[in-house]
């Protein structure tokens, strides 16, 4: 039962995507214009509704932007040439995928930084944990008690000592 | 003592985040930088919403420091900066521009007349071609652009009697003395 529920989700958001995408780019006669054209779409942000790509949104603004992405690919524009039209306008925002830059250094970075700041402190912290286990030989009287309970002369006591 | 500074780290992490998220408490998403700031305005020849049959061109106000205020009949947060624009139109001692950005001619004729005209012209981008080249995404936006055609300045959203008395007066002033 589970698994069928979980199916009929997956479906229904797969279903749902393709709608979305359906949607944001309505037919063209080329299909290999309106994939570019939609992948396009999919890559720049909206800057009306932020958390939606141009082919997401239904803003007006977002339908004027997939209309000139579609204009300058029947133009014979290249993606990058597309992408930096829009970049002159509305600046790297415009961007889901920041470009690598000295001031987006640390956002592309950083998770590998955390990373390594992450295994180090795992080296560290089990470094320690096996110094402090090897200290504290036993003295005499354990020892004893040791063979005796090895033996089986001496019951061991459910408190543990 | 090394183990008590240890401990002390998960507190200096949360410190450094609770730093980032206060300054970020009071920044304003939508408010982008604009990457034309500090280029040429970009050229446009536009009809003129009282005669179109005229043409209104970027063009024509080279060699003076103006106001390109994009608006529309249909743009609620116009009407607030509309009043503001009407009197700076009257004392400020520069041109305002208007680019009526994706609007009906009449709307925006009925408009002016009734709350009033502070442009000297109004360009008509009805498709609003020229409002993507000059990266607008929400009116009301307002360039300042100097006597060279260069842009320096953009208010993202309606000006307030702050932005003008603190930003764009001193700045016009300025502009017009280089």
């Amino acid at each position: 039962m589970k698994r069928f529920l979980l199916a009929c989700v997956i479906g229904f958001c797969c279903w749902g995507g393709m709608a979305v995408a359906n949607e944001a780019v309505p037919t063209e006669n080329d299909p290999v214009a309106q994939k570019r054209a939609m992948e396009l779409a999919a890559k720049l942000r909206c800057l009306v509704c932020q958390n939606q790509s141009i082919a997401e949104s239904d803003a007006e603004l977002a339908v004027d932007l997939r209309q000139q992405v579609r204009e300058q690919i029947a133009a014979g524009k290249s993606d990058r040439q597309i992408i930096s039209f829009m970049t002159e306008r509305y600046g790297d925002f415009v961007l889901y995928e920041p470009p690598m830059k000295l001031t987006t250094l640390l956002l592309w970075v950083g998770p590998l930084l955390l990373l390594v700041a992450g295994m180090m402190a795992m080296i560290f912290l089990l470094r320690g944990r096996n110094q402090a286990a090897e200290a504290a030989p036993l003295t005499e009287a354990e020892r004893a008690r040791a063979a005796a309970l090895l033996e089986g002369r001496e019951l061991p006591d459910r408190k543990g000592k | 003592m090394k183990k008590k500074l240890l401990l002390m780290i998960p507190l200096a992490v949360f410190f450094v985040l609770a730093g980032f998220f206060v300054v970020g408490l009071d920044r304003n998403p939508r408010e982008i930088p604009s990457p034309l700031i500090g280029k040429p305005a970009p050229v446009f020849s536009l009809p003129d919403l009282s005669d179109p049959e005229k043409t209104i061109a970027s063009q024509d106000f080279l060699g003076q420091v103006w106001l390109l205020n994009v608006w529309a009949s249909w743009c609620v947060s116009c009407r607030s900066e509309h009043p503001l624009l009407v009197e700076f139109a009257k004392t400020g001692g520069v041109p305002i521009v208007g680019l009526n950005y994706k609007d009906k001619t009449v709307d925006a004729q009925l408009y002016l007349r009734r709350y009033g005209d502070p442009y000297v012209a109004s360009a008509m981008d009805a498709d609003g071609r020229v409002g993507i080249d000059y990266g607008v995404y929400g009116s009301p936006e307002t360039f300042l652009i100097d006597k060279q055609g260069i842009i320096r300045y953009k208010q993202i959203g309606p000006i307030n009697e702050k932005a003008l008395r603190e930003t764009i007066v001193p700045m016009i002033k300025e502009l017009k003395q280089s």
